[in-house]
């Protein structure tokens, strides 16, 4: 029954996304619906790991992976010169990083960013059956650990204490050392940070179940999403990104209304 | 003070004849006898609202309209306070309150100002005049007169003459700030010498590392590659007082790398464990947290200054105003595979003090 309510919030979330064409949305609802179906299927095989989940997709993934992975992580991603090896990294991994559209890498730079998905929800559970059949790793996660009703306040102290000094207290992201940085958590999907909390990419530690428990993340996911949904009661954020910004609007905004006010008091009167 | 020698007077006329003000003193100007002459003002222009009576009445009327906004905008900042409510339960009800308050006492105040210039700029007597700078040396008689009152006072008060009240007054002035010093002292750490506090912290020999901020104890097994636990001493949840004292200087940051990463100098082999390292959180810069772990770089670094220390290398600083490397803490495993300390940090955690050595 729970694995059936992440494909539908995931859905409402999309044709949210594309409100303006509506004719769009409808389509996108009607596919998402079918692929959600299929999405929930793959879902609950991946998190048994390996025996449930039908040779048949682990196979379509491998070919997937052969096609589009194997450059960078081998052909039996076992990792190259350029690219990890990805045994054990499990179905959360993939589906991070390619679900937010990091892999496949599009250049190479100081990190992986954050692009326009290459791939189909399909495509991705396939992948992620893939690479979860090669060793176990973390699974997908249950989908009521992300439907955001924990406790925000208990979050907002885990937040503080495991995240805030990379992606900041409002959850709007920072500087990291040589080009690399903390995103920005806004927008980001209840799925992805939980996966992004169990999987460490890139830069990012990894938080396992035994730092933070799964309902403890369930509430840094509830305070980050109460963060997206409320407005911040001291008015205009400026981006929360704090002195860098709101000095910057002080100088040119505030100090250019007292020059403004300066010059109109002093001119003459014609 | 200021005398003001030419007030309502117009001197438009007489100063572009350029007459100067040769009558006036010099005060503390030097003279030179080459002096570019005085061009005087401009000629007076009269303003629209000098000419036209109906530009006059006009910018009246913009006056007074701007006074009554000033009004409005004062009892619409009440109306405010009453129509939008901070509910507790609701912090985004400060926003619309904060928002609609300041509006109407925004406008309150700007109508009165922007009313006031205009007032000021358009309507007020707009003709030029001087008013020249006294000298800052007083007349002759004026400084021997102010010369008298000090000895008169003098004289009188008995100042010089009655030694034992003056310096007892010294006395007593100077005593009235000592209770300041004792008071703030006493916001201090009262029976402890503080270089000692800042020597030591809550670690000892067999503490087990907990989990910030349930105080859960750690296991080694619960540790996966890459992971990054904030870490506090057992116990620090459960201290009555100087919880966050003891805090300050007891954070760890624990890490654990491919123990084939770390290199670890040759007195420090033991402090590690199955490569699990536990360091310091406060920089050794000015004692911000540390926890900006970059687990594939093996990178902290310090959101403050940006300090930068490298974790397979013993934290040493590679980047920033940091001096010292982060001091790490010698852990190891207890029976039951709990994460100990084997002791305290072997010295002081955090930035330089005087009595550091």
């Amino acid at each position: 029954m729970t694995t059936i309510n992440k494909p539908k919030s995931a859905g409402r979330r999309k044709s949210g996304r594309r409100h303006p064409l509506s004719s769009v949305a409808l389509i996108a609802i009607g596919l998402l619906f079918t692929g959600g179906a299929y999405a929930a299927f793959s879902t609950s095989t991946a998190n048994a790991e390996t025996s449930a989940t039908s040779q048949q997709t682990i196979g379509e993934g491998k070919k997937l992976f052969a096609a589009n992975c194997a450059t960078c992580h081998g052909l039996a991603a076992q990792g190259t010169g350029s690219g990890p090896s990805l045994i054990g990294v499990g179905a959360a991994s993939v589906d991070f990083q390619v679900g937010t559209g990091r892999m496949p890498l599009q250049m190479d730079g100081p990190q992986a960013q954050k692009k326009a998905v290459q791939f189909t929800d399909e495509q991705i559970a396939t992948l992620a059956a893939y690479v979860s059949s090669l060793a176990p790793g973390p699974g997908l996660p249950d989908s009521n650990l992300l439907d955001a009703k924990g406790n925000s306040a208990k979050g907002a102290e885990l937040f503080r204490i495991n995240c805030a000094m990379c992606h900041n207290v409002a959850g709007a992201g920072g500087a990291l050392t040589q080009g690399k940085f903390a995103p920005s958590l806004d927008g980001v999907t209840s799925k992805h940070i939980y996966e992004a909390m169990v999987t460490g990419p890139q830069s990012m530690p990894v938080f396992n179940d035994m730092n933070i428990s799964p309902e403890s993340k369930r509430d840094i996911i509830t305070y980050l999403k109460y963060l997206e949904n409320n407005p911040s009661p001291g008015g205009y954020a400026l981006g929360s990104l704090g002195p860098v910004s709101e000095g910057l609007f002080l100088w040119i905004f505030g100090l250019g209304a007292i020059v403004a006010l300066t010059v109109w008091i002093t001119a003459r009167s014609n | 003070m200021a005398k003001d020698d030419n007030s309502g007077k117009d001197l438009a006329a007489a100063d572009s004849s350029g007459v100067g003000h040769e009558g006036a003193p010099a005060g503390t100007a030097v003279v030179v006898r080459d002096a570019v002459a005085n061009p005087g003002f401009p000629p007076h222009r009269p303003r629209v609202t000098d000419l036209d009576p109906s530009a006059e009445r006009r910018a009246e009327r913009t006056v007074y309209t701007l006074f009554y906004l000033s009004i409005v905008g004062s009892v619409f900042a009440i109306a405010a306070y009453m129509a939008f409510p901070i509910v507790p339960e609701d912090p985004g009800s400060v926003r619309m309150n904060n928002l609609f308050i300041g509006l109407g006492l925004t406008l309150a105040l700007m109508a009165i100002g922007i009313g006031a210039v205009h007032w000021g700029k358009a309507l007020m007597f707009d003709h030029e005049g001087i008013d020249e700078r006294h000298p800052v040396r007083g007349s002759d008689e004026t400084r021997t007169r102010a010369v008298e009152i000090f000895q008169e006072a003098g004289s009188e008060s008995g100042i010089g003459r009655r030694t034992l009240i003056r310096n007892s007054l010294i006395g007593a002035l100077i005593a009235f700030p000592l209770p300041a010093v004792v008071l703030f002292r006493g916001l201090g750490p009262q029976d402890d010498n503080p270089a000692a506090l800042l020597s030591h912290t809550m670690w000892k020999k067999g503490t087990r590392l907990a989990l910030d901020p349930t105080g859960t104890p750690i296991k080694a097994s619960d540790i996966t590659l890459g992971s990054a636990f904030h870490v506090i001493p057992e116990g620090l949840q459960d201290l009555e007082h100087g919880r966050l004292e003891e805090k300050g200087k007891a954070a760890v940051l624990l890490m654990r790398l491919k123990p084939e990463d770390l290199n670890e100098l040759p007195e420090r082999k033991g402090w590690s464990y199955d490569g699990i390292v536990a360091y310091s959180k406060i920089c050794t810069h000015v004692g911000c947290p540390v926890a900006l772990y970059e687990q594939q770089t093996h990178h902290l670094l310090c959101p403050c200054h940006q300090s930068q220390f490298d974790v397979s290398n013993h934290c040493e600083v590679i980047f920033g105003p940091a001096k010292r490397p982060l001091p790490q803490l010698p852990i190891a495993v207890d029976s039951e595979g709990y994460l100990i300390a084997q002791s305290d940090f072997t010295e002081p955690v955090g930035p330089s003090f005087w009595e550091r050595n």
